[in-house]
């Protein structure tokens, strides 16, 4: 835990964490790792998503591929909750909708392993405030 | 293609980890509240808010700036912020998205507030229905008292900030500012004419600025990317953007933020992706409880505050129901009604016995008993209440009412005069009746009648006596030769 | 939940003050009229400056006693002010400059009228049978606003029917206009009711929408003696004492309190404050009442005991004993006592333990008066006359009754002994003035001010003090007590002696007082309280006053004119009581009157819902 105790201080944590996170999905960093958020609002833990999570975590981690698997809030895609949004190194990150353990299997499998293209996934439709 | 969304309150909502303080400060987290309070005085800050033209989300639409400078200019001893999250629109879930997903945006700009209109205390009236939201925000606030975003001398400013959680029961009205002030006070949640208002007398009649939840995730960004830019978004009066609750018969059912002005179609087709089934598109109640039903000839109206008070809707709270032929307009009425009647608080007579009597007359009409009296009952009733409830919720609460019969009155005719639901939402108006010519008498409709309504020889046509039946529509599921159809 | 309202009070009576220090004037126009009207002043009170009616149906204001109920609720009193989108209620709505107010256009009109439908519409018409008929405002509404038929219809909300001993809740008649509650909590920090249940449900109700028998109601009838509508009434005993009057076997006695020929008056027609002892007493005998005796005369008794029994504390306490519990507070209130049995527990060793004069009425009657005649006091019908509703639970309290049988039999209020009178076709205003029966019926002006507050100090002082030093009283007139002021101090010079009076009227302002004297903050030799705003004149039994406190006053300024047209004024030298200790008591505070005239006080704070 780090008290702030001035406008400065808070400027330079961010830019720290601003530049750790860029260095995480920074392909050409040998720490650079796979992310995995998945949207648990009410909504989204409603249609399942906490099991999803579950799954991710301990899949990943039995296929032996090096992931960071976070909740957030809600993606707003309610019509296709549960939703999860999967960033590879030197990649856009992706939104997948409909995530049930088996689509989260292919996934892992096809997406994260492969790359390969997977059905359900849900184009970005909105400017963020620093795109604007 | 460009974006016809853009994320400002909901800008962290999917995109944090929530009870990640870091992940907050990463996204520019705090810095609001830091410039505020290390480079402006309350005076500017609150100039910035004015300028940028931000108005209450939670659904009266005054402006976020001017309310902060009029409870800072009241002096008092103690004053208070409070955050409105008693989000009580059936529907509506935009404020716990923002607190599930965010909750940091909200507990800085109620700090910025609490420093802008001098209160050193903030309190967040929530329902006890979102517990989730409730933890998520238990967490943040615990962070953010450990990182020294609340407590005392914040950022080394000499500034002292904290919030308290207060639990709301779930009432709608506790929802209205005076009522919610009421609840928390420990009295009963019911409203008080205004003036006062809050900003002058409000929780333990000190000064209290009272806000919603989206209208505070604006706060930082407003102050972080200027005012400029944000009153460069939307529409000459109603800047910035608007967070709607899509739902009904529309494909892409979810959250969306739109900047005003954006149009009733683009939001309906373009970003709900139209209707689910191809169905047709009959109307869009906005505004919830208090809102109205729109049409065809709404659509490309940009939406904001004003366009949609003129119509004859509301912007609300930001639920937005889509709705096709299948939904009966009279019914819908009645629909709102009937949760107006039972959040009505019951304190002023035409709320508490004028709804009541509104709905009763909805029932009659869609019980098929309807004169056509009581279609101008329906309207003067629904005018002396609006004109004459103590608080919004008797003020907008026959909207759903007005709104129908000025747009679809054509139907409120039919139910009344032809006696028939166009939509065959209403079972008292449907008549099941068996064609003659298709019916071969299997008696198959007759054993299935829960009421024995059906007659009939065998091997003859069957008749169903319209007297006995329910209309449950047994018999019509039941027969293999489609012989039974509803006029 | 008490402390909150009360707080809100004197906070708004502070802002109220500060106010009239601004002096700030507005001008405005209403109806077409220019008016000036001071800063905070609402459309409606302005409107009145200029003659212009508007009609309120939830408001309420007893002026000289602050007390005032403004929920904006009923939304009779809807006004149009131009610009504003919706219709302003000229109740709570302040005026501000350059506002054009109109109270009377078709629009107002239309509303009004729909709003009084729509009350009108969940209400039961029972007016025939009410006991309010003639009397409700809400039927008055109606006439006023000639509503003719009710185009709004539909279900009614209904609710359980509650019989207290003393109050009856018909709720289904309830139109939320609140003065109960504000009374009940804001007046009288009792409590016992607030509005429950939400919407077209939504009533005023005891907390769990229990009986009001179960909660903290001290029978002060305070709510009575406000509502509107037929909704809270009294329990009507006049039926019992008709029975009792028909039966030939019982010997019917009537006692009639101070307060209620200050007011009965009212009921014929008569203008507020006019004294009607005599056609009283008169009415009374044509009722058949076999013998008419006056409250008053206990009410000297009173003083005799409870003036002892001051004189007795006093001077143990001076001669430095240290059990001995000052000050001592008056009990002829039994809405006080009620009050302190359920709120002060602790301190109810402090009253004084004479009866209040109604109950020491009654044994006298039964025990002293009955055996007099040779009859059974259980054929003797005591019924008591009383401004009052809190007598009617008195009189059923076990303590007060031998062998089952009360002491005193009946308690009506002045309300239903005018009922009584009107349905005996007896026409009031032509009856002569008569007397009271001897040996009961003789008192001293003293007893009669016992009827508003500060009357029972002031009487208690007269003996005392005579008794004390053994003088003459140069003037008996103790202006200093008088008045209407929530809560009054006053130091009485007892020959060198300063005895601290403190008095409070109003349970709200007795609230306060006991507090003050918990903590120290003040003391007092001796304490006067009564339960009702203005004393027993503004009971809850007496002739509706609609909130005019005009009437209040009148009533207490004729009891002060009674007690000064008295031959005698103090309580010791009626020469009935003197005899009635001399032939039976033995002496104030001896063996008899502590059996006949004392009597303890319980701990009801348990086994109630208090709410807090
Ligand atoms: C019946 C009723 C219900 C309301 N419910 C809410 C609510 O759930 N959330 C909210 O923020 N505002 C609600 N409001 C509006 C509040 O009274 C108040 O205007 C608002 O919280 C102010 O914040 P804003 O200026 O940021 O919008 C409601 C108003 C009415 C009349
Ligand atoms: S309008 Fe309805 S909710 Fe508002 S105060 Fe009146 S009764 Fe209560
Ligand atoms: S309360 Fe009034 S209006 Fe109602 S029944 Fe009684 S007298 Fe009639
Ligand atoms: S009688 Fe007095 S104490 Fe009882 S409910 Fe009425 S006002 Fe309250
Ligand atoms: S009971 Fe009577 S005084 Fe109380 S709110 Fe109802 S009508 Fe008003
Ligand atoms: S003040 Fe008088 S009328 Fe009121 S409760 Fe006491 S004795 Fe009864
Ligand atoms: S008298 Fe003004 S609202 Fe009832």
């Amino acid at each position: 835990m780090t008290r702030i105790t001035s406008l400065k201080d808070l400027q330079r944590l961010r830019d720290d964490l601003k530049a750790q996170t860029s260095a995480r999905s920074d392909k050409a960093n040998p720490d650079s790792i796979i992310q995995v958020k998945v949207a648990m609002a009410t909504c989204g833990i409603a249609s399942g998503a906490r099991p999803v999570m579950d799954y991710m975590k301990e899949e990943l981690e039995k296929r032996n591929i090096h992931a960071l698997v976070t909740q957030t809030g809600c993606m707003c895609y309610c019509y296709a909750e549960p939703t999860i949004e999967v960033t590879i190194p030197g990649k856009e990150p992706v939104v997948f909708g409909f995530v049930t353990t088996k689509k989260a299997d292919e996934i892992i499998e096809r997406y994260i392993r492969k790359g390969e293209t997977v059905e359900g996934i849900i184009a970005r439709d909105y400017e963020t405030i620093d795109s604007k | 293609m460009a974006k016809k969304q853009l994320r400002i309150a909901l800008r962290n909502c999917g995109v944090i980890d929530p009870e990640r303080i870091e992940e907050y400060i990463e996204r520019d987290g705090y810095l609001a509240l830091g410039k505020v309070l290390t480079e402006l005085s309350p005076e500017a800050a609150i100039e910035i808010i004015k300028k940028s033209g931000l108005r209450g989300r939670g659904g009266g639409g005054f402006s976020t700036g001017l309310k902060w400078d009029i409870t800072r200019r009241v002096k008092a001893d103690q004053k208070y912020v409070v955050c409105n999250a008693d989000e009580g629109d059936p529907g509506a879930f935009m404020d716990r998205s923002v607190l599930e997903g965010d909750p940091h945006s909200v507990i800085e700009a109620m700090a910025i507030n609490g420093y802008c209109t001098g209160a050193s205390k903030g309190l967040v009236y929530i329902r006890a229905e979102y517990p989730l939201a409730i933890e998520r925000l238990k967490i943040a606030m615990k962070q953010a008292s450990e990182w020294g975003f609340l407590g005392t001398n914040i950022l080394g400013t000499g500034f002292n900030f904290e919030i308290e959680i207060r639990y709301g029961a779930g009432a709608f009205v506790c929802g209205e500012e005076t009522a919610l002030i009421h609840s928390m006070e420990g009295l009963r949640g019911e409203p008080t004419v205004k003036p006062p208002f809050p900003s002058e007398s409000g929780y333990l009649e000190k000064p209290t600025n009272v806000n919603n939840v989206e209208t505070y995730a604006n706060v930082p960004v407003i102050i972080n990317k200027g005012w400029e830019w944000f009153a460069g978004i939307g529409t000459e009066k109603s800047k910035g953007t608007k967070v709607f609750a899509l739902a009904g018969k529309i494909n892409k059912v979810g959250l969306i933020e739109v900047p005003m002005g954006t149009t009733l179609r683009e939001v309906i087709f373009e970003i709900g992706g139209g209707l689910q089934d191809g169905a047709t598109f009959k109307a869009v109640q906005t505004g919830g409880p208090s809102g109205g039903c729109l049409m065809e000839k709404h659509l490309d109206i940009p939406i904001d505050y004003d366009n949609l008070i003129a119509a004859g809707s509301m912007m609300g709270s930001g639920g937005m129901i889509v709705m096709d032929d299948a939904n009966c307009m009279v019914s819908i009425a009645k629909f709102y009604l009937e949760f107006t009647v039972e959040e009505s608080c019951g304190k002023c007579s035409p709320c508490r016995i004028g709804n009541k009597r509104l709905f009763e007359l909805l029932e009659k009409i869609t019980g098929g008993n309807g004169t056509p009296e009581d279609l101008d009952k329906l309207r003067n009733l629904s005018h002396v209440i609006k004109d004459t409830s103590l608080c919004g919720l008797g003020q907008t609460s026959p909207n759903p009412v007005l709104s129908t019969l000025e747009n679809f009155y054509e139907e409120y005719r039919e139910h009344v005069f032809d006696k028939k639901c166009r939509s065959s939402v209403c079972k008292s108006l449907m008549m099941y009746i068996i064609d003659a010519e298709k019916c071969i008498g299997c008696t198959l409709c007759a054993r299935n009648c829960p009421v024995n309504a059906i007659t009939g020889e065998r091997k003859l046509a069957h008749y169903i006596d319209p007297e006995k039946c329910i209309k449950c529509g047994a018999c019509m599921e039941k027969c293999k030769f489609g012989a039974i159809f509803i006029n | 939940m008490w402390r909150m309202y009360g707080e809100m009070q004197i906070r708004r009576n502070f802002y109220q003050l500060m106010r009239r220090d601004e002096m700030e004037m507005i001008h405005l126009t209403i109806d077409g009229k220019p008016v000036t009207a001071e800063k905070g002043t609402t459309i409606l009170k302005a409107a009145s400056t200029v003659g212009v009616d508007i009609p309120t149906l939830c408001y309420f204001e007893l002026r000289d006693l602050g007390i005032e109920n403004k929920p904006g609720g009923c939304r009779i009193c809807v006004v149009e002010v131009e610009g504003r989108r919706n219709l302003a209620p000229a109740c709570t709505t302040k005026v501000e400059n350059g506002m054009v107010v109109n109270t009377h256009n078709i629009r107002v009109l239309n509303a009004r009228r729909t709003v009084l439908e729509l009350i009108l519409s969940d209400h039961p018409a029972e007016c025939l049978t009410c006991a309010k008929n003639g009397n409700c405002e809400l039927q008055s509404m109606a006439q006023q606003l000639g509503v003719r038929e009710l185009p709004y219809t539909g279900e009614q909300s209904t609710y359980r029917k509650d019989t207290s001993p003393a109050i009856i809740r018909d709720v289904d008649k309830c139109i939320m206009c609140r003065r109960c509650e504000m009374m009940c909590n804001e007046v009288q920090t009792v409590g016992a009711l607030s509005a429950v249940n939400r919407g077209f449900m939504a009533v005023v109700a005891p907390a769990f929408e229990m009986n009001l028998e179960k909660s903290t109601c001290t029978y002060c009838g305070q709510c009575v003696s406000v509502c509107p509508t037929g909704a809270l009434t009294e329990v009507d005993h006049s039926r019992n004492v008709i029975n009792a009057l028909a039966d030939p076997t019982k010997t019917v006695v009537v006692q009639t309190a101070p307060a209620v020929r200050a007011a009965l008056g009212e009921e014929f027609g008569l203008a507020p404050g006019t004294l009607v002892t005599g056609k009283m007493a008169a009415a009374l005998r044509r009722l058949g009442f076999n013998y008419v005796f006056d409250t008053d005369f206990a009410a000297d008794l009173t003083i005799m005991e409870e003036g002892s029994e001051l004189l007795d504390r006093l001077s143990r306490y001076l001669k430095g004993d240290k059990t001995v519990k000052l000050p001592m507070l008056t009990s002829c209130c039994p809405g006080w006592v009620n009050f302190f049995e359920h709120y002060f527990p602790e301190l109810r060793d402090i009253p004084s333990t004479a009866k209040s004069p109604q109950q020491m009425f009654g044994p006298i009657a039964k025990e002293y008066f009955a055996k007099k005649l040779g009859i059974d006091r259980k054929n003797m019908i005591v019924v008591s006359i009383m401004p009052c509703l809190a007598k009617k639970y008195e009189c059923q309290r076990e303590e007060f009754k031998v062998n089952g049988d009360p002491d005193v039999n009946y308690s009506l209020s002045t309300r239903e002994l005018a009922h009584l009178i009107k349905s005996a076709n007896i026409d009031f205003d032509s009856l002569p003035e008569e007397g009271f029966d001897n040996p009961m019926g003789e008192s001293t002006g003293a007893s009669v001010i016992f009827g508003t507050t500060g009357g029972v100090i002031e009487a208690a002082c007269r003996t005392a003090y005579e008794l004390y030093t053994g003088k003459k009283l140069k003037k008996v007139d103790f202006k200093e007590l008088r008045g209407f002021e929530n809560i009054r101090h006053a130091t009485i010079d007892f020959d060198g002696l300063p005895i601290k009076i403190g008095i409070a009227h109003g349970l709200g302002n007795a609230r306060k007082l006991l507090e003050d004297i918990k903590e120290g903050r003040n003391q007092f030799h001796a304490i006067e309280i009564m339960a009702c705003p203005g004393g027993c004149i503004g009971g809850g039994g007496q002739p509706y006053h609609h909130g005019d406190s005009e009437i209040l006053k009148q009533r207490a300024a004729a009891l002060y004119r009674e007690d000064e047209g008295k031959a005698i004024r103090k309580s010791h030298e009626n020469p009935f009581i003197i005899e009635l200790y001399k032939e039976f008591l033995g002496k104030p505070l001896g063996e008899k009157s502590h059996h006949l005239l004392h009597t303890k006080y319980f701990d009801k704070s348990a086994g109630v819902f208090v709410e807090e």
